[in-house]
């Protein structure tokens, strides 16, 4: 069974390599699984999924990614998508001039070996069938992507991507972020569907409310750049009747202890 | 119908006892045409090369624009072309100046007045109806010199007239192809649409032996890197309630040095689109001198690039208007990669009797690399003073997060540059109202990201 392993990360800002973001963390993922990571703001959860992804603007000073028991560091960000990773992204980039159809399209070609072709009529057969299966309009295909989207359309561009793609791991970067309650349980219905075996998935989120739509097989919560406390899904209802300050808390009391049996 | 074949003894460069020759060849056409070759031949000589001091030459690389070794090919390429991909009324194919491949028009155009020929045969035929339009609005963007020298060498070009509401619907299709080291030709067209009128003329520039117009063809045979030169001249005329569609597109070998001189004539409510593509060649001057002669006049004036390499791509422009009520709309998108150069200079001049004029000028560049360099001139010289003109210019920069998106998706830079490059240009594109071309101009341009 493929895993996604995070070694002992470091990640820092490119421009500023010496100020680590995420600390030294640790992540396990196996396919079929889902796990949520959740913490508050500006604890590192948005720079641990593009690092591992190969956003430019990050730096991995230490540790390691194994995909499938391979480094993926020296890989290229179109290359990592290659072997199976994919970004939900929290805000999709919009671009415009190009229709989803004709950018989708690219991103299977490329995916096929070289000098091989996509077959057009069997391409959009089965982009059809993931938008009906999404509930996604077919015009949708020669708007320009998330040009003008909104919130919603945005969130479901991601999941429909990610349907046409197939990845074996998928990092979703506050994939509930600007949606409405309906829109929220649209998308969470298109992660559903493509929970199986064959898919693991990291939920960035920074609040429980996505939670009740995916429910996770293992929570951790992050804090200052590392993994502080993992268990089931009912860590999620308890950190969300307890609050984040309970768990800084809980750190707070095991750090003086620490201190104390020094 | 080919040109009578040259002698076979080489030729060195561009020589008097060679332009003699030239013309004692061609002795079977018109007193008038050899007068003009001849004038045309000492103005060529007479004519300095572009100094520095000269304003339609700025920042232009002079340094490249040497003359000397170039001789006029003896014979063409043996593979001739196959024809290109989208449905055509006719086609005249040139190889190193020689016509290799030619379809007629229709009997029903033909009968019609519908005339479309390689440039030598209607001279011969048709001569005084091209003496009326052969440079008779010379553009007027600093290039005089290679005009002349495009006069007194010219054999390869085509000449196309429709006459008053005929309307053709298909594109004439003219390409030119060069094959050689320091070999050059001088491709010379004319366009003339009667009155209402309505016809689009598409020319290929093209290096390398085998090519032919299609996009696929051509994606199988990069040109080689031959030094070339290449001196083009078009005359582009709209009569009274034409509509002319022109498109050019260019993809020279590396090492080739060009200029194309673009004049169009729009008259009374006539409508002219022009657009050239861009791709080829070492250093490429392309100049196109629009003239709005008659109210309701409109010229739609549309230039794509892809300036790769170190390539430098040089471009004039200038709107006239000289009645009132007319229009004009300049366009021009240059993607720069590499070390690559842009020039764009424009100006639009709006004569003391052209009130009512609305003229815009935009040239909009989009960097793909911190090392390419883009120059953007543009100008207006308005002598009436009730106008609406204005002109933009602006450089973007491929934005890092559109980048990583894309590659995100598994989309290689390359592609992901392709995947960009193409939709800045969709908007230039999309003014084609023929799907069929607008697709083998987009697979062109595709092109030349495989490499």
């Amino acid at each position: 069974m493929p895993t996604l392993e995070i070694r002992d990360l470091f990640v820092a800002l490119a421009a500023t390599p010496d100020k680590p973001i995420v600390k030294g963390l640790n992540l396990t993922i196996r396919t079929g699984e889902v796990h949520a990571i959740m913490g508050p703001n500006g604890t590192g959860k948005s720079t641990l999924s593009k690092a591992i992804a190969g956003h430019p603007d990050y730096v991995i000073t230490s540790g390691d990614v194994l995909l499938g028991g391979k480094s993926i560091l020296e890989m290229e960000a179109d290359e990592r998508a290659r072997a199976g990773l994919f970004l939900a992204f929290q805000y999709p980039s919009e671009i415009p001039g190009v229709s989803i159809a004709n950018f989708l399209r690219a991103a299977v070609q490329a995916r096929l070996a070289e000098g091989e072709e996509i077959d057009a009529t069997a391409y959009y057969k089965r982009l059809y069938s993931k938008m009906d299966l999404l509930k996604i309009d077919r015009k949708f295909t020669s708007r320009s992507v998330n040009e003008g989207f909104s919130g919603g359309e945005k969130k479901r561009c991601e999941i429909l991507q990610m349907a046409m793609l197939e990845p074996t791991f998928s990092l979703m970067d506050e994939t509930d972020s600007g949606l409405d309650i309906d829109a929220l349980r649209i998308v969470a219905e298109g992660v559903n569907l493509m929970r199986g075996e064959k898919l693991g998935v990291l939920l960035i989120t920074h609040y429980q409310r996505l939670l009740d739509y995916i429910v996770p097989d293992f929570v951790h919560v992050m804090y200052d750049g590392r993994i502080v406390k993992s268990g089931d899904k009912t860590l999620a209802l308890e950190l969300e009747a307890k609050g984040y300050d309970w768990v800084k808390q809980e750190l707070a009391l095991s750090a003086s202890a620490a201190v104390a049996t020094a | 119908m080919s040109a009578p074949a040259l002698s076979t003894t080489p030729a060195e460069g561009f020589t008097s006892t060679r332009f003699a020759q030239h013309l004692s060849q061609r002795a079977y056409l018109p007193a008038w045409w050899l007068e003009a070759k001849k004038a045309a031949w000492n103005q060529f000589n007479a004519l300095p090369l572009p100094s520095r001091t000269d304003e339609n030459w700025r920042f232009s690389d002079l340094k490249g624009l040497d003359l000397s070794g170039f001789t006029v090919p003896e014979d063409h390429s043996q593979k001739i072309p196959n024809h290109s991909g989208f449905a055509q009324a006719a086609e005249i194919v040139f190889s190193n100046r020689q016509v290799v491949a030619r379809s007629h028009v229709s009997a029903e155009l033909s009968s019609k007045g519908v005339i479309f020929a390689p440039l030598d045969e209607a001279l011969r035929q048709h001569g005084d109806l091209v003496r009326t339009y052969f440079q008779k609005h010379p553009a007027n963007l600093g290039s005089a010199k290679f005009v002349a020298l495009n006069t007194a060498l010219t054999v390869a070009g085509g000449f196309l007239y429709v006459p008053a509401d005929v309307e053709v619907d298909l594109p004439f299709v003219i390409q030119h192809t060069l094959t050689g080291n320091n070999v050059s030709v001088f491709p010379h067209t004319i366009v003339v649409l009667g009155p209402r009128a309505k016809a689009t003329v598409v020319e290929f520039f093209v290096s390398g032996g085998s090519s032919s117009v299609t996009a696929s063809t051509l994606a199988r045979s990069a040109p080689a890197a031959e030094r070339q030169l290449v001196s083009g001249v078009n005359d582009l005329h709209a009569a009274e309630g034409a509509q002319l569609t022109y498109v050019g597109a260019q993809r020279w070998s590396r090492e080739t040095l060009a200029f194309q001189i673009n004049s169009i004539a729009v008259e009374r409510d006539a409508r002219v689109l022009s657009l050239n593509l861009h791709l080829g060649g070492r250093q490429s001057r392309h100049e196109s001198h629009s003239r709005l002669l008659g109210p309701g006049a409109h010229s739609e004036m549309l230039s794509l690039t892809v300036a790769d390499g170190d390539r430098e791509f040089d471009q004039r422009t200038l709107q006239t208007h000289i009645s009132p009520h007319t229009t004009s709309n300049l366009l021009y998108k240059n993607a720069l990669l590499d070390t690559a150069k842009t020039i764009f200079s424009g100006l639009i001049i709006v004569e003391p009797d052209a009130q009512k004029t609305d003229a815009y000028q935009k040239n909009r560049n989009l960097m793909l690399s911190d090392t390419a360099e883009a120059h953007s001139l543009p100008g207006l010289e308005i002598q009436a003073n009730d106008v609406k003109c204005s002109h933009g210019s602006t450089s973007a920069r491929i934005d890092a997060e559109q980048e990583f998106y894309l590659q995100a998706r598994g989309i290689n830079p390359t592609e992901a540059r392709r995947l960009l490059v193409s939709a800045f240009f969709e908007e230039v594109l999309n003014k084609l109202e023929n799907e069929d071309l607008h697709a083998s101009l987009t697979a062109l341009i595709a092109d030349q990201f495989k490499k």
